[in-house]
Order: structure tokens, then C-alpha cells, then sequence
């Protein structure tokens, strides 16, 4: 019962534990706080984020008008560009313009495809999207079964040849890179067989090698640790409980074992979304995809910094509230999950 | 571990098994220099080693003796395919691959490794920090840092490469930097371990400077876990920089590394794929030559436990070691010759040595014994739910009438549909601690009907309804409520009520309860034998009662069986006990070691002395 003053200390005011029947009072408000804590921090990474990359941008030595107009541009060329963009004011009067445009979704125009930033960030952001969910959740639908699968085989030491099978492929896909992989799948499937298209985002078929591309190594290193956690909760002596009721395996792996690994795995899911969004950027390029990645290698190509900041800022945006959600989804899952948060 | 971020699933499990290797503190001895010697000439060490000295070959020879064939244009070969000459064929510009790609491992390497070296220096300084820092400025570095680790850092080396240009200077910068926030984390981590120990406390106190406590005690403490995850961080860095460079967003030409060749030879992929697969092989190479070396590091300093693999115990004729028992009318418990094996070092121990006991239909047994005696393993075993690596063996358990054992062994589960149902239905269980043996994930009421909706052949409805109807049999409050709740929001005593009403969704011929009220205080205690007691009297339920309180089992049962190292040395009816008619050595060390209320304060508690050894052989049971 660790957990029990926890609680207390968390919430302060009398949700702690009844004691003479150990329940909990008021269960809706603890999540009510739970999301309200939740969004605070959320609005204080947003923060951080913003500052960060605007500071990221200013202060490291470098010009980037210079940068994107060329040495050949004169100097008052570039003096006029920085003037007319605020660059040469002074950083508090730059930095509190930046929110404001922020806040009323205005991030200036592309250097390079003269459109508002915001546009090309409406038409190109789905496609990102699509691309980072659909892979998380093939990741998540993969990686789960299998780990539970494997690790069911394999516990207490049984079946060592499947041990070392899985422990050596799961390792050497979990590090091949996923652009690498996208090359593998590109020759095997379009050079040598020409089953599935390779660029665009057209029909169903077209998201095919994108997804697995960018899947399977995250898959790959997701499911070792599933493997590992679903190891751990089969020695536990709830599943000892179950099975003296005599049930079939199926029954106690997937009804006792999995709800249990189900926490541990959705914070998985959390720290590889980022690695996922981040993949889409190479993804986007092997597989022509339209976009935020493809968009960003241009704009970062052409000096078009106006447009990088924005996106990057996006990508931040959607890691940290898909962050937001899963922790939501964990707590709604396993309200204990709520305790733990600091 | 994938390209772009540093939170990787590899580098997330290596991350607490570097926590749990500061848990203790780590031993300079002389022992660990061996320890390194053993892992480098392992098949694992040998193969890190030889493939990094391929790597290392490549990187600082590959300019020398290639770079020439690398710049050699062949203007009749643009884009040739493999030839006897060109091995990986040749590039748009008629330039040997081959000769390119080894030429360019110096620059990936290099590059890789430097921005490994500034990702590691960054982080831990700023790590360090918030361990040195005041308290207020330090908790400031701890939440920048949880925020840049939220960040992918691909995208993090794309915004330092805004403005800082493309190039390969700014990759190595921004590819180093991007890395440093998990290095500050990993730091901060494992210092945030040694300065809580005791040592560091030992230190301040005696008015140690905190910078000379962070150089003499947190360092070298911190040290191991970060050289491993330097390593593993090269190969992300590696794999990251190849990717920036392949974006267009590294090395420029004239300069070319894996990246920026892969990025040409994608273009050429339909027409001569080979230049694509063989940098494709070299990126893995290298990228997997990098983790195996953290590999390698980790089992050198000990980080990580090596997996014991288990060994399969060949099936042995078992023999009855133990007397076999009067034999009973119609036992509901019949054992003969149980053995249980289970592998330990090289070889194999045998926790239960043959051991052969009924239970009448009815009756509660009690089994004593020290700790490690083999009380737990022989509930487990003639319920037959031990599994591999133990092995079970022996001549006969019968169980409510039914044969257990097949073919000399007992299972880990029930061969057959109707076993199962017989088992689970008339065989209930209690286990010692009720704070793990309950599923925190589900709701109680929900475990408690299973049985029935497995084996009584109810719905889903009815089975909730006996389930709710068997908790308030165990005297649980408001039992419709509670069976919506989850084992947390349950007391102790509560939750071994839950199981036994789990126990009472069959109709049970025998309770194994296995140190049922250990865990649980003196009145609680009190409330659940009461309740098992009450189970018997009603369902005529037989109940096989393991405790380590010789004391509590005469008062609770009306015979005894007395386990001392796995096998059974005395079997006796509790009025013998209590009237001191016990035969056996142990039995009386046992009795002699309960205090008494109307003892002599002064006098000490009887112990049964470290290492005393009793005979093993068994006193011939009296009256039952």
C-alpha cells in the first residue's frame, strides 16, 4: 500500500484513502486534476519549446537572411530583407512579436514558395499525420502480440533456439535505420518485383512501404521491451492465481497478462511516437510523400528559415500533445498510473 | 535503434539496466579487470572486436589506399552496373563505388564519433548540474531537459542546421547537440543515485566541497554507464548523420560520406541498385559494430546479468522415500512419493524429497516447517501448477478420486478439458500475500466470477451474479460495490476474503491455503482462519493449511505434518502436539521454540540453533 499517502500528498485536500474501507473518494476529480496538471505542463513545454527554437534560430552565430540571399547579395540588400523582418530589433520586441504571430497563426511568408507559412503548414500537415499514426499503430499491433507471443514461448528459459532467433532478428532490425529500410523496401518491391507503388500518396497501396518503413524497426525494439515487461508479469502471483482457476493459455496471457502490460507499453508508445514523427522527415523524402518532412528538407535547402521555424515548431506540437493524450489514455486505463505522476 | 532519436527503444533498455548497476555500489576491485578479459574473449567480445578493428581499418587507411580509385573518372562507365572491375558498379560520374564507399568511411566515422564526443561532454556538464547547482537553478536544467528529450532529435539538428548552414561541421554540431539532453538526463540519473548513498552523505558531512565530491564520488561512479551508452550513442550519431546527409542537409560536395552517396545512388536505384545495397550494408555494419561494442562494454563492467539458460531435467524413475501413510477410506488427497527438482548451479537440488501424506475428505491439515522447508513447493506441486525448469515426479497424487500424474510426472497444467474443470472447480487456492496475488488490472468482481463463467458453464450475467452472492458469503460489505472496485481500493484482510470467496465459485473439495494470514495482522488473521473454518464446516471442505507458526496450526487443525528439508519428518493429530507427544527432534525444536505468555521474562526465547541438523528420517505416525 505505498501508494496510498501518495495520493494525499498529491491532491492535498481530503481525496486521500478512507481508511476504515481503504476506497478512494471523489475518483472523477482526481482525473480532473490529473488533465488540469496535465495541460499546465503541456503550456509550459509549449513555452520552452518556443523559446528554444526562437533563441535557437537568433543567437547561434550566423546569419540566416545572409545565409538565404547568398554572399553575392549586397549589404544593404541583406540590411533591408532583416530590417523588414523584424530581425534587427531588439530580441525582447522580436520574441514577443514571434507569439503574437504565433497566437493569431500567422508565421510570416516562405522565403522560397512566397505563401503564408501557415498555408503550406494546413496543406502539408495531414499527410504527415497519416503517415506518423498508421505507423504507430501497426508499431503497437505488431510489437504487443508479439512480444506477449514470444515471451510466453520463452519464459523460464524454454525453447532457447527460439530465444536466440528472436533476440537476434528483433536486434538486427531494430537497428537498421528506418531510410535504410526504406531503400531495402524500394529495391524489393518496386525494382525487383513492382508490386507496390514507391512515390506519392495516392491510393491505399501508396501507404504500404511508407508505413512498413517506417515501422519496423521501432517495432522490432518495441516488442524486446514488451518482451521483457511481459517476462516480468508472467512471474507475478496474480498469474499464479489464474492459473489455479485452470483457464487456457490464450486466456491468461491476453485476459491476465495483457492488461497489465498495457501501461508499460503505451509509455513506450510515447517515447518512440518522437522518434517516429522524426522518421517521417527521411520517409517523406525516400517516398516523395507530401509533407512536412519533404517540406523542411526544402526549406532548410533553400534557407528558407522562415518556414523551417514553423514546422519545426509543428513537429514539436505534435509530439507533445500526442504525449498529452497517451498519458490520458493511461490514466483512464490504470488509474494507479495517476498516482505515480509527479 | 532508429535514426532520429535518441529515445530509442535500445538505448530505453539500456538505460535502466544502467540505472539498476548504480542501485549497488560498484566494487574498483581487481575482480572487474578479469570480468573484461572473460567478455573480450567470448564469441560476443571477439566478434565486437574484430569488427571494429574493420571499421577502424577502413576509416583510417580507407582515404590511403583507395582515395585515388575514388577520384579516377572512367567516362565510358557512367553509371555502370557491376563488372569484374567495378565491383559495386560505378557512379554518374564514372567513379569506382566501391573504391568511394571505403574511401568515405573515415568522414562517416569521424564525424560520428565527434558528434558522439560532444552529445556525451554537453550532456554531462549540463547533467551535472542540478547535482552541484542550487536547488531552485537546478530543478530549472532538470525540466529544460525533460523538455528537449520530448524532442526528437532529428528535428533538433535540423534547426541548429538553419542556422548554422549545411555542412559537415554543422552536422557534427547539431547532431552532438541534439544528443546532449539524453546525456544530461542519463547523468543526472545516475548522480541523483550515488549522491542519495550513503558514502556522498558521509562526505558532505565531514565537509567535503561539492566539487570535490562530485569529482572524487560522483564521477567515477557514473562513469561505466556512460563510456557503454557513449559507444551505442556512436552508432545512433552514425546512422543520424547519414540520414542528414542524405536529406541534402550534411557533407556537401566535394566532400561525400554514406549519406551523401546513398542520396545519389537512390536516384539510380532502377537502373543499378547495387551501389544502394552495398552503402546500405556498410551503414549497417558499421551502425551494428557500434552496439555490439556497447554490448560488449556493458557485460565488461558488469552492467547487464548474463541470461542464465535453463536445463531440461531428464524424467528418473521416482521411489517413495518417506512411509506411505495408512491408507484412508476415501481420501480427498492422495500423495505418494512427490519429488520436486529444480536446477541450481550445475546441477540439481531437490527441494522435496519424495514425500507421501493423505488428506481425508473434511479434515484440515496443517504443514510446518522452517522457511525453504519445501511447505510451498509441495502445494504447488499436488495442484499441479509447478512448471518447468522444476520438475515433478511421482508414483501417485490423486486428487477428488482423479489420477494427476501421467507417465511417472506431474504436469504444470491439466491435460484435459474435464481435469481443468475438476481443478478449478473443487480445488481452491489461498495464497500467502494478498497485496500480489489479486490482478491489479481488473476489477474483483470480475476475477471472483471467472470460475464460473470457465468452468460452471454460466454467463457472463449469472456468473457476476455468484460472484457478487460468493462475497457476500466471505461477509464482504456491500459486495455489488466491491466487486466494481480494483485489489488496490481493497485492505488486506478484504482481499483474502475476495480470494476465498474466488475459491467458493466452485464447489470446493480441498482449500490449499499456503500461509494465508502471514502477511496480514493479528485480528485480521483471526477473521480469515475463522472463515476457512466456517468453509469447512458448511461445505465440508477439506483444507490443507501451510504455516511456518507451529503454533497457530495446533489451533487451528486437527493433524499435523512436520516438513523439514522436503521431506516429512512426523505426522501427528494436534491434541499429541499439544499434549507434548511429539517424537521427532525437530517437531519438539519446533514446540520448544514458541514463547509463552506465563514464560520467566528473564529468560531467552528459544531458538532452533543456525546450521542444527535433525535426522531425515521419519517417526512412524500414531494415532491420526
Amino acid at each position: 500500500m505505498t501508494t496510498e499517502p501518495t495520493v494525499t500528498l498529491l491532491t492535498g485536500t481530503g481525496a486521500g484513502p478512507d481508511s476504515a474501507t481503504g476506497t478512494f473518494r471523489g475518483r472523477g476529480g482526481r482525473l480532473g486534476a490529473f488533465i488540469v496538471r496535465r495541460l499546465v505542463r503541456l503550456a509550459y513545454s509549449v513555452v520552452t519549446l518556443v523559446t528554444v527554437v526562437f533563441l535557437m534560430v537568433r543567437l547561434i552565430p550566423g546569419d540566416p537572411v545572409r545565409n538565404a540571399l547568398g554572399i553575392n547579395a549586397t549589404a544593404a540588400v541583406v540590411e533591408a530583407q532583416r530590417e523588414s523582418l523584424g530581425l534587427n530589433d531588439p530580441l525582447w520586441t522580436q520574441y514577443l512579436n514571434f507569439w503574437k504571430g504565433l497566437l493569431t497563426w500567422d508565421l510570416g511568408d516562405s522565403f522560397s514558395l512566397h505563401l503564408p507559412v501557415t498555408t503550406i503548414i494546413e496543406q502539408r500537415l495531414p499527410a504527415t499525420l497519416e503517415l506518423a499514426f498508421l505507423s504507430l499503430a501497426l508499431v503497437l499491433l505488431v510489437s504487443i502480440p508479439l512480444g506477449i507471443v514470444v515471451a510466453a514461448l520463452t519464459r523460464g528459459g524454454r525453447r532457447p533456439t527460439v530465444d536466440l532467433a528472436y533476440t537476434s532478428a528483433s536486434g538486427l532490425f531494430a537497428v537498421i535505420p528506418e531510410f535504410l529500410m526504406g531503400v531495402a523496401l524500394v529495391y524489393f518491391f518496386a525494382v525487383q518485383s513492382h508490386l507496390l507503388p514507391v512515390a506519392g500518396r495516392t491510393d491505399p497501396s501508396s501507404y504500404v512501404l511508407p508505413v512498413l518503413a517506417l515501422s519496423i524497426a521501432v517495432a522490432a525494439g518495441v516488442s524486446r521491451i514488451v518482451r521483457a515487461e511481459a517476462l516480468t508479469v508472467f512471474e507475478q502471483d496474480y498469474i499464479r492465481t489464474a492459473r489455479a482457476k485452470r483457464m487456457s493459455r490464450w486466456r491468461l496471457y491476453f485476459r491476465h497478462a495483457l492488461p497489465n502490460l498495457v501501461t508499460s507499453s503505451l509509455t513506450v508508445a510515447g517515447i518512440v511516437l518522437g522518434s517516429l514523427v522524426a522518421g517521417t522527415v527521411l520517409i517523406e523524402t525516400i517516398f516523395s510523400w507530401p509533407g512536412l518532412g519533404l517540406t523542411i528538407v526544402d526549406a532548410v535547402r533553400s534557407k528558407d528559415f522562415p518556414l523551417a521555424q514553423g514546422i519545426v515548431i509543428v513537429y514539436g506540437l505534435i509530439v507533445l500533445v500526442s504525449n498529452l493524450l497517451i498519458d490520458i489514455v493511461l490514466v483512464c486505463l490504470d488509474p494507479r498510473s495517476a498516482l505515480k505522476d509527479t | 535503434m532508429a535514426v532520429t532519436s535518441m529515445s530509442t527503444p535500445d538505448s530505453a533498455l539500456a538505460g535502466p539496466a544502467a540505472a539498476t548497476a548504480v542501485g549497488e555500489p560498484m566494487p574498483m576491485a581487481v575482480s572487474s579487470r578479469r570480468r573484461f578479459l572473460t567478455v573480450l574473449r567470448s564469441p560476443l567480445g571477439i566478434g565486437a572486436l574484430a569488427a571494429l578493428m574493420v571499421v577502424a581499418f577502413f576509416a583510417v587507411f580507407g582515404p590511403v589506399l583507395w582515395g585515388e580509385a575514388a577520384r579516377q573518372a572512367d567516362l565510358t562507365q557512367l553509371s555502370a552496373k557491376p563488372s569484374a572491375d567495378h565491383l559495386l558498379g560505378t557512379d554518374a560520374g564514372g567513379r569506382d563505388v566501391l573504391a568511394r564507399v571505403l574511401t568515405a568511411t573515415r568522414l562517416s566515422i569521424v564525424t560520428a564519433v565527434l558528434s558522439a564526443a560532444l552529445g556525451v561532454f554537453v550532456g554531462v556538464v549540463i547533467g551535472l548540474l542540478p547535482t552541484i547547482a542550487p536547488r531552485r537553478l537546478g530543478r530549472l536544467v532538470n525540466s529544460a531537459i525533460g523538455v528537449a528529450l520530448a524532442f526528437p532529435a532529428l528535428l533538433l539538428a535540423i534547426v541548429v542546421s538553419i542556422t548554422l548552414g549545411v555542412g559537415a561541421t554543422s552536422v557534427t554540431l547539431a547532431i552532438g547537440l541534439a544528443m546532449a539532453p539524453s546525456y544530461a538526463r542519463l547523468t543526472q540519473t545516475l548522480g541523483a543515485s550515488v549522491t542519495g548513498r550513503d558514502f556522498v552523505a558521509a562526505a558532505r558531512i565531514l565537509g567535503v566541497s561539492r566539487a570535490r565530491i562530485l569529482v572524487r564520488h560522483v564521477l567515477p561512479n557514473v562513469r561505466d554507464p556512460l563510456i557503454v551508452n557513449a559507444s551505442i550513442s556512436a552508432g545512433t550519431a552514425l546512422v543520424a548523420a547519414t540520414g542528414l546527409s542524405f536529406l541534402g542537409l550534411g557533407v556537401q560536395a566535394p566532400d561525400y560520406d554514406w549519406g551523401r552517396m546513398l542520396n545519389e545512388s537512390m536516384g539510380a536505384i532502377y537502373v543499378n541498385p547495387a551501389p544502394s545495397l552495398g552503402l546500405g550494408a556498410a551503414i549497417v555494419f558499421a551502425g551494428v559494430t557500434f552496439a555490439l561494442a556497447g554490448e560488449v562494454l556493458a557485460r565488461a563492467f558488469g552492467l547487464h546479468r548474463p541470461s542464465g539458460r535453463r536445463r531440461r531435467r531428464k524424467t528418473t524413475g521416482s521411489t517413495a522415500a518417506s512411509p506411505v501413510p495408512q491408507v484412508a477410506a476415501d481420501p480427498v488427497l492422495r500423495v505418494r512419493g512427490l519429488r520436486v527438482e529444480a536446477p541450481r548451479g550445475d546441477g540439481w537440488a531437490t527441494p522435496v524429497r519424495g514425500i507421501s501424506f493423505d488428506i481425508d475428505r473434511g479434515e484440515i491439515v496443517g504443514i510446518v516447517g522452517e522457511s525453504g522447508s519445501g511447505k510451498s513447493l509441495t502445494c504447488m506441486a499436488v495442484a499441479s501448477l509447478l512448471e518447468e525448469p522444476l520438475h515433478v515426479t511421482a508414483s501417485s497424487v490423486q486428487f477428488d478420486g482423479t489420477e494427476l500424474v501421467v507417465r511417472g510426472k506431474v504436469p504444470g497444467r491439466a491435460r484435459s478439458k474435464s481435469l481443468a474443470q475438476q481443478l478449478g472447480t473443487r480445488l481452491a487456492f489461498v495464497f500467502q500475500d494478498p497485496s500480489t496475488s489479486l490482478n491489479p488490472a481488473l476489477h474483483v468482481g470480475t476475477q471472483v466470477a471467472e470460475v464460473g463463467l470457465l468452468h460452471g458453464g454460466l454467463s457472463r450475467r449469472e456468473a457476476r451474479r455468484r460472484a457478487v452472492d460468493r462475497l457476500a458469503a466471505v461477509r464482504l460489505s456491500d459486495p455489488a460495490r466491491r466487486a466494481r472496485q480494483y485489489p488496490h481500493e481493497f485492505s488486506g484482510g478484504m482481499r483474502q476474503r475476495a480470494t476465498i470467496a474466488m475459491g467458493l465459485m466452485g464447489e470446493p473439495a480441498l482449500v490449499i491455503a499456503d500461509e494465508p494470514t502471514t502477511a496480514l495482522d493479528v485480528t485480521v488473521q483471526r477473521e480469515v482462519l475463522a472463515l476457512l473454518r466456517r468453509v469447512n464446516r458448511e461445505h465440508g471442505t477439506a483444507v490443507m493449511f501451510v504455516s511456518h507458526d507451529i503454533s497457530l496450526v495446533a489451533s487451528f487443525c486437527t493433524r499435523v505434518l512436520v516438513m523439514y528439508r522436503g521431506a516429512i519428518v512426523e505426522s501427528l493429530s494436534t491434541e499429541d502436539l499439544a499434549n507434548g507427544r511429539a517424537a521427532h527432534p525437530y517437531t519438539r525444536a519446533l514446540v520448544a521454540a514458541v514463547p509463552h505468555m506465563d514464560a520467566d521474562p528473564g529468560t531467552e526465547f528459544a531458538t532452533i540453533t543456525e546450521g542444527a541438523e535433525f535426522p531425515l528420517d521419519a517417526v512412524r505416525e500414531g494415532s491420526v
